[in-house]
Parts: C-alpha cells; structure tokens; sequence
C-alpha cells in the first residue's frame, strides 16, 4: 500500500507586481487524486500552480499551503521540489549546453540521498517513459529545451516528472500549443504515471486532454477563486456552455452571500 | 533568492595556495639590469649568440613604454620582482620524480601531475619558478624522432633546429612583456615532431610558481614539421600571496605544410599574479593551428592566441575562455593574420564575469592584400550573471580584399530568474542550479579538455559557487 500524502491549500491570497491575483483560494489534493484545475485566461490557475513551486515574482499575503503538515511556503523553490511537489511549466526554459540526460541525472540525483540513487533503474525507468512520450534516446544528448519544438517542451515536462516521482504534480497547460496526436501522448502518458502514492492536478482551458487524462474532479476557477468543483462531467458541460455561465453564477453567488 | 553571484563567497583557492620553503640552489637578487640578464646567461653556459639576444632585449624593454591600452598595470614594480629562482642546480632537469626533492616532489603530487603523467600524456614537463625540474617524454616518441624538452636544453642540444625559429615568430621588440621575456627566459617547452609524425597522446607541461614576488618567464617553441601532428597542453598554479608576481611568457607555434598542432592552455594562477603572454603561431599552406585557451586565474591576464596564416589553405581554429572574478581583470582574445589566399580561421570566445570581475574580448582580423578567397568568423559570447561585474568587446578588422566572407556575432547574456526558478523547481539548489547554467554556457570549451582538466574547470566553478544564499 502506498503512502497517503495531502497537499492543502487554505484561503491563499497571492499577488503579482502589487496586483492581487489569488483571492482566497482552498483545495486539498491528496495521493491518488487526479483533478482538473480549469478556468478561463487570468482567472489565476497559472499562478496559483507558481505561487505554491515558491516563484520569486508571487508575493504570499495571506493563507496557507502545507505539504503533509509542512508549510510549504517557509521553503525555498528547491526544498519544495524536494518535499515531492513539482511544477510542470506551460513555457519551459532553455539551458544551453546542459544536455537533457545530464539535467535529469542531476535533478534525480538531488531528490534522492547517495545510497539511494541507483544509476541502473534510473536508466531502465528512463527508456521506459522515453518510449511512452514517443521519444527517441538521441533525444537526451540535446541541450534542455533549446531549439525543442513546443511539442517536445511539454514531453519533456512530462519526462521529468516520471524521473523525479514527486508526490504531487501541477502541470501548468501541458496541452497548450499541441496538435491532436501530442495532445493524446501527452495526456496518455500522464494518466498512465499516475498512481495511488501521487496527486497530479492538470491545469488546461480546455476539456480535450481530460479526454486522455480522465480526472477524478474538475475545478474551475473564476477571478482568483475556486468557483465550481465537480465530477469530469462539468468539464464536458464547460466545453458547452463556456466559462461566462460560471462567472454568471459565481457574481450571483456573491450576490447572495450574507 | 536570486542574491545571486554577486553574494556568493569567494573563491576557495586552497586546493592550489600552499607553498613550499623558498630553498633555492640559485636565486638572483630582487629586481633586473644588464647584469642579471648577463648572471642569468652565464648560469645556463650559453652561446654568445643567445645572451646578444638577451642583452638586444633588455635594451628594448627598457625603452619600450609600457602598454596603456589595456588593463591598469601601474601596480607592477620590475625591481619588486626575483627573476632567477631555481630550487635545482641550473640544467638538473630529473628523468625520474623520485629523484626530486621532497618538497618539490609533493608539490606535483599534489597538483596531481605524476599521475595524470601515467594516464594520459606522452610526456610532461614540470616548471617550478625558473627551473625545469623534471622532463620526460615516453621512448616510443622519442624513437619516432619526436623532441620534447625545456628549451634550455634545446638550446644546447638542438641548436640547428631552435636558432632556424627562436624569436622569428614572436621577435624580442613585439611588445614590453616580449622584450623582458626574451631578456631573461628560462625553461618552457621546446617541442619538435619530424615530417609526418603524428606524436597522438597529448604532451603536458605544467608551469608552477612558488616563491613571492618571483617571475616566470618560460620560453616555448613548438614545431610541427610537414604533416605532422600534436597536441600540447599546458597547466598553471601558484600560492596566493599579498605581494604580486609577475608570469611573462613567450610560446612560438611554427605548423608546416599540412600539419596540425593543438595548444590548450587552463591557466589558474593566483589571483596575486600578473600573467602577460605573447602566444603567436604560424600556419603554412593546408596547416591547422588550434588555440583552446582557457583563463580562470591570475590577477590582470593579457593574452591574444595569434595565428598568422601565411600559406594557401591555412587555418586557424581559436577558443578563448576567460572566468573572472572579484578583483580579476581577463583581457582576452585572439587574432587571426590572413595573408595567403583561401585561409580561413574561427574564434570563438566566451567570457564570463561575476562577482565585479571584468573581461574583454579584443580580437584582430587582418586579411591582406592578395590573400583572396578568405573566410572568417568571430563569436564572442558574455555572460554576465550579475549587475556588478564588467564584459567589454573591442573587434579590429582590417580587411584588404573584397571576396573576404566575414561573420561577426556578440551576445551578452544574464542568468535569468527564470532559469534559475525552473532548474531549483526541479530540485537543485540556487547555486547548483548557476553552476550547472554557467558549465552549460562552457561546455563547448570543457568538452575540448582532457578529463582532468574538464573536471578541474568544473571543480572550480562548483567552488566559486559554494555557500551560496538559499
């Protein structure tokens, strides 16, 4: 039996260059867990996904944010990743001249302590993920994300979240900028790396990579606030009837509020 | 986070900064005068000719102004510094490590020579202040004819083939620094492969300064006769220490007709240490001349590879690096003379300035009249990973033929908090994550070492980074 881990997040305020961007939002992710966190541009899931991976550009101003009981927001971005929380980023960024298999050795090596590291499985299970992504050896010779086409940015986010294993994972949009055949590898390969020892949240505008994904709960968020939570049905009917519907009952929610 | 490597701590040198006792068999007085330079002479037993050299020399380095287009060197005090310092009798060069004194011995094992002496070179040669201490080049290569000794040697050995190039490639009245090495040289390699030899497993010298306030002034001449091929590669040290010493060398590379010869220097002296060198080859008709040059150490560096390329077909391959930090100035950079037709040469610089260190790329391009059918690149790339240090370019071209295909490109970048936040997302710490961007942005240098080497280069930037905030 595996591990029961919680990633809880309690009324976290967040704001950007002074402008207030998270306005209270609470969820609890726990091991097992697969949700879509979805909603339209600027409602703050970008942010919420930076502001818990310790982004120095996000200022904390109030709420919490605890990693099996650890708060999460004492740590510096590294010791985060290291507590078993990863980031996947909608943008990855270049490193010239750092190969991608150096990069993940590196990274993996970091995660585990020295007698743990085993230089053996760390390959094994490599091949293995490489093949899921539809990717070839020769890939890993190449430097991190330079020259790689968007496509192979977003599976190699993924490639590295099946080395380092983290307890949770937040992909921000690993489906933007893909065409149908990625979007498929993709949210097919994250699905198949989930497991009962992981929580994974997937943060997409839209319903076709939960397609592949097939979250266990989709929440949506409006205006730095979780507006709507429900099963992998609200996804289909966001598809439908667009994000204005949630903002509609969300303004008169607020209305009704005492 | 982010402090950035304006905070970071200084550099561990201590690896490198420990020093022997100053027991010299032969040390001349402080300063320099025609007598010295005579002293130094009549120590070494040499021919007339040589000490007329020498005394021409001196006679230039007193009149030649010093340079002021460069780094500030108004600290260097020539009558501040020892210019003969020799902890064996002058020409006791040891076959054997074991014939060196204790002290002396260690001191290499230390730095590792011995050993890489066993697993990777053909031949070393070791360097202690003035004096050649230990030479040996492995008896396969010799039967091939190949020569490798101190220069002093060659003097008295091979004089046919040393007078046929000594000074012709880099003349004693080039420049101050020139001047005041061809006055008072001693030791440095000579390096001779006959026709079409290829001499394979690289040779190795290492230079090591030990005592205060002393010169070294190592002489070196490299000749790669038709078809011939080697690769040299040289290594620096010395103990830290408050007074500045003073490293002038002159290295000539002669390529003939169809030869190739790498030089790779990783020069890490002290950061009390004033390294100004002349290095300068000549490349003839289908010959290659690679300069791999890397700078991480001494207080003010001036050096410029040169490869003047004088037979058709020519080329010159240059990668200069230079790593410098608080209170470092590297002044660095290449040329490349064209003056055959259908040459082409490549420089390729990356420079790196943290923690308020300055460096500058200063090249030259020259393509002469007549020399047609040119093609020449230049890259310089900068990284500045913070706001307090310094990258300056000054490119001179001088091109006398309009068919010449010039390129030129200059980037200067930064560490970017992005970067810095993506790699410690994934786990590492701010400094392993600055470290692994800054051996990235030289991996094309690291990757032209010997392992050693590059995992030296590595060690040291890993140090410059250690104790990082966060």
């Amino acid at each position: 039996m595996s591990e029961e881990h919680t990633l809880v997040v309690k009324g976290l305020h967040a704001s950007v260059a002074g402008k207030e961007i998270l306005k209270g939002v609470t969820l609890t992710l726990r091991s097992g867990e697969l949700v879509a966190m979805m909603g339209p541009n600027g409602s703050g899931k970008s942010t919420l996904a930076y502001a818990l991976a310790g982004h120095p550009k996000y200022t904390i101003t109030a709420g919490e944010a605890l990693l099996d009981g650890k708060n999460l927001l004492a740590m510096t971005p590294d010791q985060r990743a290291r507590a078993g929380l990863f980031l996947g980023f909608q943008y990855p960024v270049e490193v010239s001249g750092v190969s991608l298999s150096k990069f993940l050795w590196t990274a993996y090596s970091q995660m585990h302590p020295p007698d743990e590291a085993d230089s053996d499985r760390f390959g094994a299970d490599l091949t293995k993920h490489l093949g899921y992504l539809g990717l070839d050896n020769s890939f890993l010779k190449r430097p991190l994300n330079e020259g790689f086409s968007g496509g192979e940015k977003k599976r190699t986010e993924v490639l590295q979240m099946a080395t380092l294993s983290p307890r949770f994972a937040i992909l921000d949009e690993p489906d933007s900028g893909l065409d149908i055949d990625a979007i498929r590898s993709v949210g097919e390969t994250v699905a198949k790396l989930h497991n009962p020892g992981m929580g994974t949240m997937v943060i997409t505008h839209y319903q076709r990579i939960l397609k592949f994904i097939r979250p266990d709960r989709v929440h949506v968020m409006v205006d730095g606030v979780i507006a709507l939570s429900g099963g992998r049905e609200l996804a289909e009917e966001l598809e439908q009837k667009g994000y204005d519907w949630v903002k509609v009952g969300l303004a008169a929610s607020q209305a009704s509020a005492p | 986070m982010a402090q950035n490597a304006a905070e970071l701590t200084p550099l561990d040198y201590t690896r490198y900064d420990f020093k022997d006792p100053e027991s010299y068999k032969v040390r001349t007085h402080r300063g320099i005068s025609e007598e010295i330079v005579r002293q130094i002479s009549a120590l070494k037993h040499e021919p007339d000719w040589m000490l007329d050299y020498r005394l021409r020399a001196y006679r230039h380095f007193l009149d030649r102004p010093m340079p002021d287009w460069g780094p500030d060197l108004s600290e260097i005090d020539f009558d501040a510094y020892t210019y003969y310092a020799n902890p064996l009798a002058e020409g006791d060069t040891k076959k054997r490590w074991e014939d060196l004194p204790s002290d002396i011995r260690n001191t290499f094992e230390r730095l590792g020579i011995p050993k890489a002496e066993r697993e990777y070179f053909a031949g070393v040669g070791a360097q202690y202040d003035s004096g050649t201490v230990y030479h040996k080049i492995r008896d396969d290569l010799a039967k091939k004819g190949v020569i490798f000794t101190d220069t002093d040697t060659a003097v008295r050995e091979h004089p046919e083939i040393l007078r046929k190039y000594f000074g012709k490639i880099v003349p004693y009245n080039d420049n101050k620094f020139s001047a005041l090495n061809s006055a008072v040289w001693s030791g440095g390699s000579f390096v001779y492969v006959p026709p079409g030899v290829d001499a394979g497993i690289p040779l190795q010298a290492y230079f090591r300064i030990n005592a205060n306030a002393v010169g070294q002034f190592e002489r070196t001449l490299i000749i790669a006769d038709k078809g011939a091929k080697v690769h040299y590669i040289e290594g620096c040290t010395a103990p830290v220490y408050s007074e500045n010493s003073l490293h002038a060398a002159v290295v000539e590379v002669v390529a003939e007709p169809s030869a190739k010869v790498r030089y790779t220097t990783v020069q890490n002296w002290s950061k009390n240490v004033y390294n100004l060198v002349t290095k300068r080859a000549v490349a003839y008709e289908d010959a290659l001349v690679e300069w791999v040059d890397g700078n991480m150490g001494s207080r003010v560096t001036m050096k410029y590879p040169s490869v003047y390329l004088k037979g058709r077909g020519a080329r010159a391959d240059i990668l200069s690096v230079a790593f410098a930090s608080e209170g470092q100035v590297i002044d660095s950079g290449a040329k490349a003379v064209h003056s055959a037709p259908d040459t082409s040469s490549k420089i390729i610089s990356k420079s790196i300035a943290i923690r308020g260190g300055r460096t500058s790329y200063r090249g030259l391009l020259h393509v002469a009249k007549g020399a047609t059918g040119v093609k020449a690149a230049v890259r310089c790339d900068a990284l500045l990973p913070d706001a307090i240090s310094r990258s300056d370019t000054y490119p001179y071209n001088e091109i006398h033929e309009e068919d010449a295909t010039i390129t030129h490109e200059a980037v200067v970048g930064k560490i970017g908090e992005e970067q810095i936040f993506y790699l410690m997302s994934r786990g590492l710490k701010e400094s392993d994550a600055i470290h692994l961007i800054l051996m990235g942005f030289l991996a094309e240098f690291a990757k032209e070492l010997p392992v050693d080497y590059a995992l030296e280069l590595n060690r040291l930037i890993q140090m410059e980074m250690t104790g990082a905030v966060g």
